[in-house]
């Protein structure tokens, strides 16, 4: 992955993501190899975009090493995080509402 | 670079004075033998507690007789439980000049102070005529650790330290990294990475002892505040941490004051054995940075993203601030701008690069940013270990 947006940090030649060096809007173009893709949300500086296609079940890379599985099929130019990706360990709790977790507490 | 030669074979890149207490009572004795000589290299260091711990014993040997270590002033009150004899011996045996000072017996504190101050003015002079001779990297040990993390930490700074622990350990030197704790996840991609079957056991069953002795602290591994900073999952998290290790493989294991048996690179194990029993398994970052410099690190960095500004006794701590923003806010604490990277300004070879020539710099007598600010952090708190096992240092000879 040679050619790559300059807003955009590959840790290791073997990962399948990048990650943001600024906060980016939805709807910003980024360039990946020759092509260009829209950011269809906005993502903070340290979030993750897909550099490569990641099949559902695949291992997400990063720093060379896997990170997760990907939920479901993941294109190039998407936006990486738990809407399409877990952890092969343990869940991740997030405030969001996608967590049943704390949607317990939060009834209890 | 220019090292002090020790009895050991070892060469320390400073050559300070240890004024050291054996128990916190002596403490304020301690600080004030030190006081008028802050700024000449004389540090404080020393165990609070009472009650004997094999541990804090090991520790204080190693810390008294570090290589950047010159002489120690040890500070006893008297009816603590500290083997003040048994240390003294142990730095004397090492050839280094050393005192006891007994508050109870000089006849209390001023007396105390007094006959610590004449004895490091004496022992300071006496050290300016120290020779220095040529030192080269492969005779360096390096620690690393984080503090003061924020989502910026794994993305610049870690993976920059970790390049810059690839060319120590390529030219000989030996590295260190730890926080076991925050190695969860990455357990079996270390495993890989260790230069025998038997070393890759010990490394799960050590990443398995930390997520244990966590669970029962009652630690949360990975909070909803980490996913808003765009840290997905534990291994992510963890991977962030594991990037100061760079991509050498793994020579050995080591737990605190265990000193590497040749270049190349080590997980340090910090989370004691046996049931939790004193508590976290390091209460902050400079207990971390203690044991390190008691594995023999002459130099320790240090990566921060919200702005740590610690430094320590002993060894000098390079600061590698990983946020653009800390930076412009607190340059005067940190002596790499590896935010660099994030901005696009620099790759994470660049800065690697940068960290190495610095530590090389700080080996020939510049001071760190934490130095020059007076930083001189320390503390040691009860613990227990096991020795290691045959099998974490395979290529010991």
């Amino acid at each position: 992955m040679d050619d790559l947006d300059p807003r955009l940090l590959l840790i290791s030649p073997a990962d399948n993501i990048a990650v943001l060096r600024a906060n980016a809007r939805a709807g910003e173009v980024l360039r990946i190899g020759d092509k260009r893709y829209q950011l269809g949300m906005s993502a903070g500086y340290g979030h993750k975009i897909a550099v490569r296609p990641i099949a559902e079940g695949e291992k997400v890379l990063k720093y060379g090493a896997p990170i997760g599985s990907a939920t479901r099929d993941i294109a190039v130019g998407d936006y990486v995080h738990i809407h399409n990706m877990q952890s092969d360990y343990i869940p991740t709790y997030t405030i969001d509402g996608e967590n049943a977790y704390l949607k317990q507490r939060r009834a209890g | 670079m220019r090292g002090y030669p020790r009895s050991d074979g070892r060469k320390g890149i400073r050559n300070v004075i240890v004024v050291a207490y054996l128990v916190e009572c002596a403490h304020h004795v301690a600080r004030e033998i030190a006081l008028p000589f802050r700024r000449d290299g004389v540090h404080v260091i020393g165990f609070p507690g009472c009650y004997p711990n094999g541990y804090a014993d090991d520790m204080m040997r190693r810390l008294c007789t570090h290589p950047n270590v010159g002489g120690a002033m040890l500070v006893s009150l008297g009816c603590e439980s500290f083997d003040k004899s048994g240390l003294l011996a142990h730095v004397r045996a090492s050839e280094r000049p050393a005192h006891l000072a007994v508050i109870q017996e000089v006849g209390g504190t001023a007396k105390a102070i007094a006959e610590g101050q004449a004895w490091v003015e004496t022992t300071l002079a006496g050290l300016r005529d120290t020779p220095a001779v040529e030192m080269g990297v492969d005779e360096l040990v390096v620690g690393t650790i984080c503090g003061g993390s924020d989502a910026t930490s794994g993305l610049t700074a870690n993976p920059a330290m970790g390049r810059a622990f690839d060319f120590l350990i390529a030219d000989g030197g030996a590295g260190i990294f730890e926080e076991t704790g925050e190695l969860i996840g990455c357990e079996h991609y270390m495993a890989d990475r260790a230069v025998t079957p038997d070393l890759a056991d010990e490394i799960i069953r050590c990443v398995g002892k930390a997520g244990d002795y966590y669970q029962t602290m009652g630690h949360a591994s990975i909070s909803p505040g980490n996913a808003d900073g765009g840290l997905t999952t534990i291994e992510e998290k963890s991977m962030g941490a594991y990037a100061k290790s760079g991509s050498s493989p793994i020579s050995g294991l080591l737990k605190p004051g265990d000193l590497p048996p040749a270049g190349g690179l080590y997980l340090l194990d910090m989370v004691p054995d046996g049931e939790p029993r004193f508590g976290y398994p390091s209460m902050n970052d400079n207990q971390e940075v203690a044991e390190l410099i008691a594995c023999g690190a002459q130099v320790v960095l240090f990566s921060t993203g919200r702005g740590s500004v610690v430094g320590s006794a002993v060894s000098p701590v390079i600061k590698v601030c990983a946020n653009p923003d800390t930076y412009k806010r607190m340059a005067g604490d940190m002596d790499v701008d590896a935010g660099r990277i994030l901005d696009g300004k620099a790759s994470l070879d660049d800065v690697g690069r940068e960290i190495y020539d610095l530590i090389q710099a700080v080996g020939r007598g510049q001071q760190t940013c934490s130095e020059a600010l007076g930083h001189q952090e320390f503390i040691l708190t009860y613990k227990s270990f096991e020795p290691i096992g045959p099998s974490c240092l395979p290529l010991a000879s």
